[in-house]
């Protein structure tokens, strides 16, 4: 749950969609972001987005547009 | 074992010779007509008409041999007496089992062989399971006219005495000092003795180690008269010979020259239940034999179509475990870890875990608890500990080992094909052609399949063999591999990459296949990126140390070699890039054609028993039974009708988020069944870290295991021998485990998580496992046709079984991918961020060997532990000699997460700059070395990459010793309460 961890993972998903043919990378990551990580691990990673998203790839921040962060 | 012993059915008769496959032949057999298979042997084909032709050399899991002679028959027209086994059957034969002639034979033969064996039947461990007793009464010998000649045996019962030894002073004669010829038993191996003066040199032993096993240890040593069973060398024991310990050569031997020190010491069995072995993913049938309660020996069952009759040293003798002084058999709890466990009962046990759990939910949230459950565990146990988070606890905070195995499996086959198992059947190995082998060291992890892929390279097969090592199926007996790629750990992609740049490239793509089967846009698009220059043999060479012009070769010849089968195991998944490794090998396949028949096929070889299992059962906290995801209303609405509760739409926590959410302080209980996080998973600091930071944990275990220091409530489990339920293997087949003895702690492992769930207010009231399964069936598609009743009827099924698939799914893809077309997904490399450099240069990579399982708790406690009892770090011998380092020597092996000490162990298997451990002794706690990287796709643990430096060392590091300080406080058992 620490934000650097979550940040690696974050990275290591977007390095992978960003290898992907198609347009729509940053919503693959965030789909995949919605289906395998849990609310409290993606609204933390979205919490460090807004404070600066210090260590996020550009691709893993575009993701967070499409983020499915839990109203608790 | 004679059936007046144990009731078997007609089917387990030894047939004599194989089965064959042919056109067929009508013959009649001492006037009785039989049609069989062209090929078949007589003596077999008077087996199938219910005629037993007397045999000793004979045996129908092995080739006809024709050395015994006491099988011959009289065939119409034909001259002499030939051997029914090695005679092929003809159209309008007519065959005559038993005449004067053949009579006045075969107990001419009886006699020879009764003449060199000791007529201690009384005594003798094989009474009334010996068949050279039985052909002594099947052909009447009633007497024997050579008692004065030579034999093997020890008629005085004191061996062969030198002539120094104090007990021949009171010898009158030479012949006192005992027989020459007689060589005394072997008895090295700790579980079968070998006896020579009751080998009648049948070479069914022999035969079996290399027909069955393949490993070639034994022999016939010296000529005529001389002639006896050697395993190896002149001079070498079975311990020190090549022998594997798998059981086939006892399993096969007529008489007691080879006997399981069990039977033995307890005497023949008296019933037996058929049911599953508990090791790996292969799940191998067996008879459990007994005395009553007592277990006397395990024999693989000949009609189990995982094994085939087969077994291994795991399964076939290390069940010791099951009895062991270490077991808890009673519940314990204590309040806090550094206090010492206090016995209590089961209600006390089970109120105090429930009371802390739901304490832990109403002071941090429904979701600070969750669940592991356990890939040794049935399907039945597994679905309950599953329902168990998701209907009680409220959450979906449920994952399984596979998350540490096999989880990339599960994402890259279901991206691809749409479903998360292997394509094929066991059996389809033997129409295979060409086989890829990655990542996988089957001789050692896999051994009864391994046995029948060997048998199939031995018939011609080819094997290219992907791995660091130098596995023994790169070069062993009448094994060798046409290619070895010893890549460089982490570089799987590219090395796959680079095999289908080579298909694509060279227009080797089976593109009617592709055309009909897969997308073609998407092939389209996966062909331009694959076959860009940089996914070249020559422009990875550079990083993978493949030579480009092998793996060329490679390519072409599983492009044309004819069926391709890849299999493939933990060295394909336990990578940061484990997922697209999976993704690159399905794309192998479809590129192919390779899919949708027998003899090709993509074939994850799964670690533990039940890890297919245990993810089908819906482990993972993003997916319902039948890999269906909790976002889906539909399937949700399902669970939520038949359990009454309504299911989080959410994913819950991975077994390393756990970690990590309990270091943060969000996570406060685990239940944890039959797992030992804390020496499987990696980084073990960080492990240790996050279940210190709980507040309960409770551990369902055999054993006081290295997780349970951390725990606060211990409920003892069960072992296989004591569970009634399902496991599910490699292949997907569902097989039966039968109760063979009551539970030793009162309760089956579903009936504890049943009575835990009651405590928390659940009301479940389940009274056998059949009706888990019938619930199974209703909920999940693909286990909708699945029930005890199909399972007794049909011996196993593989799922998918239902409407559609009422006999179940051997192969898989075979009119269409399950998600309709095959999906090609480009697979670029990344490499991992677990670099090597100037302070820790070499790459560890970790594995399993064939006498341990997985952390050792079952193999441990068994003689397994003489083959081996430490974890070796095997390094190669340059490395070696720039460290200063010698065989044998303490070693210091440090990483950035950890070190510890081991012994070095010197081996050219290993390629330069390239070290490798097995992880089955906590003392040695290699996963403090490991670190946290993991899969990009599932958190499957990056094991196979660790960057190290080796070192001499001049002691255990201060970490092991505060480890076993704190390791034998926490185990400290205060006495029951009067």
């Amino acid at each position: 749950m620490q934000p650097d961890k979550l940040v690696m993972m974050a990275n290591q998903i977007a390095t992978y969609f960003a290898t992907q043919p198609g347009t729509d990378q940053a919503e693959r990551v965030a789909a995949h972001l919605n289906d395998f990580w849990e609310p409290r691990m993606r609204a933390k990673l979205s919490h460090h987005y807004e404070n600066g998203g210090t260590g996020m790839s550009q691709l893993a921040r575009e993701a967070m547009a499409f983020i499915r962060v839990p109203a608790d | 074992m004679k059936d007046f012993i144990i009731p078997t059915s007609m089917d387990d008769r030894d047939m004599g010779t194989p089965a064959r496959q042919g056109a067929p032949v009508t013959l009649t057999i001492d006037g009785f007509e039989v049609t069989v298979p062209e090929g078949t042997s007589v003596m077999r084909a008077a087996a199938e008409a219910g005629i037993q032709v007397p045999k000793l050399c004979a045996s129908d899991n092995m080739e006809a041999w024709g050395s015994c002679r006491l099988c011959v028959v009289e065939i119409e027209g034909r001259r002499g007496t030939p051997a029914s086994c090695t005679t092929p059957v003809a159209e309008g034969m007519a065959v005559r089992t038993q005449s004067s002639k053949v009579k006045k034979i075969r107990k001419g033969v009886m006699e020879l062989y009764i003449s060199d064996h000791p007529l201690d039947c009384l005594t003798c461990s094989a009474n009334g399971d010996c068949e050279l007793q039985d052909m002594a009464g099947a052909v009447g010998l009633r007497d024997q006219r050579y008692e004065s000649g030579r034999n093997h045996y020890d008629p005085l019962g004191i061996g062969t005495l030198a002539a120094g030894d104090i007990r021949a002073r009171t010898r009158d004669t030479a012949e006192d000092l005992g027989n020459p010829e007689y060589i005394p038993q072997d008895q090295s191996n700790p579980y079968f003795t070998y006896d020579p003066s009751k080998c009648i040199v049948c070479s069914r032993c022999v035969r079996a180690c290399e027909e069955v096993q393949g490993t070639f240890a034994l022999t016939i040593e010296g000529r005529g008269f001389e002639s006896r069973v050697s395993a190896g060398a002149a001079g070498d024991d079975f311990m020190a010979s090549d022998c594997v310990s798998c059981g086939a050569c006892v399993q096969a031997c007529p008489t007691a020259s080879l006997q399981e020190k069990s039977i033995i010491e307890l005497g023949t069995p008296e019933r037996s239940v058929i049911t599953t072995c508990a090791y790996c993913g292969v799940g191998c049938s067996f008879k459990a034999e007994l005395n009553g309660d007592e277990l006397v020996r395990m024999v693989p069952y000949k009609h189990g179509k995982a094994n085939r009759g087969h077994s291994c040293v795991k399964g076939r003798f290390a069940y010791g475990y099951a009895n062991h002084k270490d077991r808890i058999l009673s519940p314990m709890i204590r309040d806090r870890i550094d206090e010492p466990w206090r016995e209590v009962n089961w209600d006390e046990a089970l109120t105090f875990a429930a009371q802390r759990m739901r304490g832990l939910q109403e002071r941090y949230g429904k979701k600070s608890i969750g669940v592991i459950t356990s890939s040794r565990c049935t399907n039945e146990e597994t679905y309950l500990v599953q329902k168990l988070t998701r209907a009680v606890f409220g959450n979906n905070n449920t994952d399984t080992c596979a998350r540490v195995c096999h989880s990339p499996t599960g994402y890259g086959l279901g991206q691809t094909f749409g479903t998360s198992a292997g394509t094929q059947d066991f059996d389809s190995v033997e129409d295979t052609d060409v086989i890829i082998l990655i990542g996988a060291n089957p001789t050692d992890a896999h051994p009864v399949f391994a046995s029948r892929m060997k048998k199939r390279l031995r018939a011609g097969a080819k094997i290219i063999v992907i791995d660091p090592r130098k596995i023994d199926l790169v070069r062993s007996a009448h094994i060798e591999a046409s290619h070895h790629l010893p890549l460089r750990p982490g570089t799987n992609v590219a090395v796959v990459s680079a095999l289908a740049h080579v298909i694509v490239t060279e227009g080797l793509m089976d593109e009617a296949f592709i055309r009909e089967r897969c997308d073609w846009e998407e092939f389209s698009e996966y062909a331009e990126f694959i076959s860009d220059p940089r996914h070249s043999p020559e422009a990875t060479e550079l990083l993978t140390g493949v030579p480009a012009a092998d793996l060329r070769e490679a390519a072409r010849l599983f492009a044309t070699g004819g069926n391709g089968a890849i299999y493939y195991g933990l060295g394909v998944t336990e990578h940061s890039q484990g997922s697209t490794t999976v993704i690159g090998i399905a794309n192998l396949a479809m590129l192919t054609g390779n899919i949708g028949r027998r003899g090709v096929g993509v074939n994850p070889l799964r670690g533990q028993n039940n890890v297919q299992g245990s993810c089908d059962m819906g482990s993972f906290p993003h997916e319902l039974p039948g890999y269906r995801h909790v976002k889906n209303d539909d399937v949700r609405d399902i669970y939520r009708e038949v359990w009454g509760v309504e299911i989080d739409n959410e994913p819950g926590l991975r077994i390393p988020n756990m970690l990590d959410a309990a270091v943060e302080g969000t996570f406060k209980g685990l239940y944890c069944q039959g797992e030992d996080i804390l020496q499987s998973d990696p980084d073990t600091k960080h492990v240790a870290a996050g279940l210190a930071a709980m507040e309960c944990v409770i551990v369902h275990d055999l054993f006081l295991n290295e997780t349970a220091n951390y725990a606060h409530v211990f409920l003892p489990g069960s072992t296989f021998l004591e569970k009634d339920g399902t496991f599910t293997n490699a292949e997907r087949r569902i097989n039966r485990v039968r109760e063979v003895m009551k539970p030793l702690n009162g309760y089956a492992d579903w009936e504890v998580t049943q009575l835990l769930a009651n405590a928390m207010g659940a009301g479940w009231h389940y009274t056998h496992p059949s009706q888990i399964m019938d619930e199974i069936a209703l909920t999940t598609p693909s286990f909708a046709g699945v029930s005890y009743d199909v399972l007794e009827e049909k011996g196993s099924v593989q799922w998918p079984c239902n409407e559609a698939h009422p006999e179940g799914t051997p192969l898989m893809h075979v009119d269409g991918f399950m998600r309709g077309k095959g999906r090609f997904i480009v697979t670029e490399y990344v490499a991992t961020e677990e670099k090597s450099g100037p302070r820790f240069p070499l790459l560890l990579t970790t594995g399993r060997i064939l006498s341990q399982y997985n952390v050792g708790a079952q193999t441990r406690r068994t003689a397994n532990s003489e083959w081996h009892h430490e974890d070796l770090l095997e390094i190669h011998p340059h490395d070696a000699e720039l460290r200063g380092i010698k065989d044998g020597q303490w070693i210091k092996l440090a990483s950035r997460s950890g070190e510890t000490t081991l012994r070095a162990k010197i081996s050219e298997r290993m390629s330069t700059g390239v070290v490798y451990t097995t992880f089955h002794h906590p003392d040695t706690q290699a996963n403090v070395i490991t670190t946290d990287y993991s899969d990009w796709a599932t958190n499957c643990p990056e094991y196979k990459v660790t960057a190290v430096q080796v070192s001499h060392s001049n002691g255990p590091t201060d970490w092991q010793e505060a480890y076993n300080a704190q390791a034998a406080q926490s185990r400290r058992i205060l006495p029951a309460a009067e």
